[in-house]
């Protein structure tokens, strides 16, 4: 019998008081394609980062083709032929996509030789890329590909991959995913984890599921359904049903949101990234923009909510709005202060014991411990600092500040990025019911799924130009976000 | 370096002052002095007397806590002032020159007018970092150190010039006049520019700790993109307004330097105050009613040098290599304590 790929068992991890890991443990084999799956916190990208040697497991043998495997740092995890992808992109900026992939691989700097190299390996490996691209410029899919050719080039065999799909469109994730079973195939092994249920079963041949640190389903994922799979993450409680579409929308009123014509700058950059937008939203209606990277949405959610000047065209927004911005770690918290003085950022004037310009963090702090307990975070208390949340908690607090300020209009990026099946739901919840309350929500989502699940009403953004598909329609919907329909 | 003020974490600096005064007297006893008797002489000659006290180490605290709030008011918004020195100099040429002007002027004016005047001179000073800031991105951390030297060459140049001293024999001013001169606490050498710095700690703990734009300034100076995009601030204009009036406040303490020690203009008027203030600040973890206790305690150890070198024949300069080792240390024991923490990201 032939020992796996890699073997990892009995795995327990702590970070001062809190448990990340009990007793986990992963077996894949040599040829397979393995998800590994688990609500936030779970444990699932410890797990994965102790076998990438950026974490140090407290107690557990680790094996690596059935010899004992002693993982200190990311350089012994190389040698072993383990290698990382990681959900935000490791490379620097400032160098070429080549010379970014000579510097892992340790290859000899000459431009010529490592240029040709790269070429000859992403062919090899059917993910094409301009090795001359400086590796800041690269739109995000390409980004992530060039972390996958890094892991590659330095001649990994066990490839682990941390959340990949998170900032795909359906149809790149699709050939990602092709991509990397194709790798396995060869007689190599991958690692994905992820948090959506039907890419795992889809993709993988077999199925971890992590629930408080502790394995509790390892199966094929031809014999496990969605439900069981996801009745061990949730521990029992199965995936909560996405509530019937219900829309709120107010037929009566006047548009909370309406924009015509309107032209928006690149966001950063020079050029037009949308064109002509027109769009209406009403009270208590949940319109969703579907678009894959660059697309035009950012440039829209951010010239709803205030932050971009449009360039001509007209755009009426009732006030105030609520931003919920894409990346929650640098734009929506700061991660080192406290939670009430987070409150206290994106609430200003409003912010309870704000008044004028004189703050009382007592007052700030009890208005914070009562959302706190009003939204279910876990959260040691207000004066917590952001970073010590799990991401669920931290867009949660997220959330209940955007709505603590009654707002009329919501726009939110991506609000359920990272975020397991729970915690998602519970953010659809809040939404719903702000809509519900009359609040006109726009969201963006990057999960066609999600944006099925949630929205009134869908609208698809392709090379800056708004419209507004025929039937709600996955196939229909996902061709006109390529602009192939 | 951490731009937040510090919350409950005084004990460590306490201990790393401690310790490096101990090491301090190792270090003699090793050279071949007597520890006993330096250290004695340090004491003596820095807090042992009231008069010690109040005409050396205060006088030579005072500076140091002005530049220190000022160096902390622009890191909490995230800007690294490392050009207090040429700040300092601008605000003493500019108080120099209009205090030499203002006999006959009663006190009560002159005084206030040579502290605009001096802020102003600070300000202006920091105002070509914050534009090639705004505009090209240029680090103040450069253009700022790199200010320290034509503000000691433009002294170097005053003095021998256009302000010098009516006989051109020496190269500095004129004495300024009476009426600038700051009132001393009778029998001592103590001016009122101590006053101005536990008063200007005082507004800068308000600021910092009860107010929106305070809080606001740190948000800028921790996170500003989320500052921008959750906070609607201006992240710009607000980090840019910290540098500008940080330079103020440095040219606020060449101003009470000239006011109430010096009383005429001449190079080398700073023993490095600009940049022992940076120590000051950070070992006060920005905290402004820390900056004056920490601010007492380097003065004390440069007055108290003195006194060192007189009765036990130490070169006075050792305390430079303490007040180094302090700084190193305590940057050792942040990084430290930041490499410790549990990774944020790692729950996940």
């Amino acid at each position: 019998m032939i020992p796996p790929a890699l073997q990892l068992r009995n795995i327990h991890k702590r970070y001062g008081s809190t448990t990340a890991l009990a007793g986990a443990a992963l077996a894949v084999e040599w040829g397979e394609t393995h998800a590994l799956l688990g609500e936030n916190g779970a444990g699932k990208s410890t797990l994965l980062r102790i076998a990438g040697g950026l974490e140090r497991a407290d107690g557990g043998p680790i094996e690596v083709g059935g010899g004992r495997a002693v993982i200190r740092s990311p350089r012994d995890a190389r040698r072993l032929g383990i290698g990382m992808v990681h959900q935000h992109p490791t490379s620097i900026p400032s160098l070429t996509v080549a010379e970014n992939i000579a510097l892992t691989a340790g290859w000899r700097v000459q431009p010529r030789e490592i240029r040709g190299r790269v070429l000859e390996l992403s062919g090899a490996l059917g993910l094409p890329i301009d090795p001359d691209s400086y590796a800041g410029r690269l739109p995000i899919a390409l980004k992530q590909r060039l972390e996958i050719l890094k892991a590659l080039a330095a001649r990994a065999r066990i490839l682990l991959l941390d959340e990949p799909t998170a900032v795909l469109a359906p149809l790149e994730a699709e050939e990602l995913l092709r991509v990397l079973t194709g790798f396995a195939g060869v007689g190599n092994a991958v690692v994905i984890v992820t948090h959506k249920l039907r890419e795992a079963l889809s993709a993988a041949s077999r199925v971890t599921v992590l629930r408080h640190g502790a394995v509790t389903l390892v199966g094929n994922s031809d014999t496990e359904t969605p439900d069981s799979v996801s009745r061990a993450m949730l521990g029992g409680a199965g995936r909560p049903e996405p509530s019937a579409t219900r829309s709120d929308a107010r037929t009566s009123e006047p548009p909370a949101i309406r924009l015509q014509a309107l032209d928006v700058a690149r966001d950063g950059r020079y050029g037009i990234a949308l064109r002509g937008a027109a769009l209406s939203v009403l009270p208590g209606e949940i319109v969703g923009i579907a678009a894959v990277e660059g697309a035009g949405q950012r440039e829209l959610m951010r010239a709803v909510a205030g932050l971009i000047e449009p360039l001509r065209g007209v755009l009426e927004v009732r006030q105030p709005v609520a931003f919920v911005p894409e990346d929650r770690t640098t734009e929506g918290l700061i991660l080192p202060l406290s939670l009430a003085e987070n409150m206290v950022l994106g609430m200003g004037e409003q912010a309870p014991g704000v008044a004028g310009a004189l703050v009382s963090w007592k007052a700030a702090s009890a208005a914070t411990a009562d959302l706190i307990a009003r939204f279910g975070m876990t959260a040691a208390g207000p004066e917590a600092q952001a970073g010590t949340l799990s991401g669920g908690n931290q867009q949660k607090l997220v959330l209940a500040r955007a709505l603590a300020r009654n707002p009329k209009v919501i726009v939110a990026e991506n609000p359920t990025r990272g975020l397991d099946v729970a915690a998602a739901a519970e953010v659809h919840r809040r939404l719903r019911e702000a809509a519900a309350g009359g609040t006109a929500v726009l969201f963006h989502s990057s999960d066609l799924d999600e944006l099925l699940a949630l929205s009134d009403r869908l609208v698809v953004a392709s090379g800056g130009v708004l419209r507004e598909p025929e039937r709600r329609d996955r196939d229909l919907v996902g061709r006109m976000m390529i602009g192939a329909a | 370096m951490n731009a937040r003020p510090g919350r409950g974490r005084v004990v460590a600096p306490l201990l790393i002052v401690a310790a490096s005064l101990a090491g301090l007297a190792g270090v003699l006893a090793i050279a071949g002095y007597d520890p006993v008797l330096a250290l004695g002489a340090l004491w003596r000659g820095s807090l042992g007397s009231f008069d010690a006290f109040a005409s050396g180490t205060l006088v030579r605290a005072t500076p140091l806590i002005l530049i220190a709030l000022g160096f902390a008011l622009a890191l909490r918004g995230g800007m690294l002032n490392i050009g207090a020195e040429g700040q300092f100099l601008a605000g003493a040429m500019a108080a120099a020159w209009l205090g030499v002007h203002l006999a006959g002027w009663p006190s009560l004016l002159a005084i206030p007018a040579t502290w605009v005047v001096a802020f102003a001179a600070g300000l202006i000073w920091v105002v070509v970092p914050v534009v090639l800031r705004v505009r090209y991105g240029v680090l103040e951390v450069i253009s700022t150190l790199l200010l320290n030297f034509v503000a000691e060459a433009l002294v170097s140049f005053m003095v021998q010039g256009p302000l010098q001293e009516r006989s051109g024999i020496y190269p500095q001013s004129d004495p300024i006049a009476d009426a600038a001169r700051l009132p001393l606490l009778p029998g001592t050498r103590l001016h009122l520019g101590i006053v101005l710095a536990i008063l200007l700690a005082a507004a800068l703990w308000f600021y910092f700790s009860r107010t929106l734009g305070g809080f606001r300034l740190l948000a800028v100076g921790t996170g500003p993109r989320a500052a921008a995009i959750t906070g609607r601030i201006d992240v710009t204009r607000t980090a840019a307004l910290a540098l500008l009036v940080s330079g103020g406040i440095a040219g606020l303490a060449g101003a009470a330097e000239v006011g109430g020690v010096a009383y005429a203009l001449y190079p080398n008027l700073s023993p490095g105050y600009g940049f022992t203030a940076i120590a000051v600040a950070l070992l006060a973890r920005l905290h402004p009613g820390a900056i004056i206790v920490t601010g007492v305690l380097f003065g004390a150890l440069e007055t108290g040098a003195g006194a060192m070198q007189r009765d036990a024949g130490i070169p006075a300069v050792i305390v430079y290599v303490v007040e180094a080792v302090i700084i190193l240390a305590l940057l050792l024991a942040d990084a430290r304590r930041t490499a410790r923490s549990p990774a944020v990201a790692g729950a996940a």
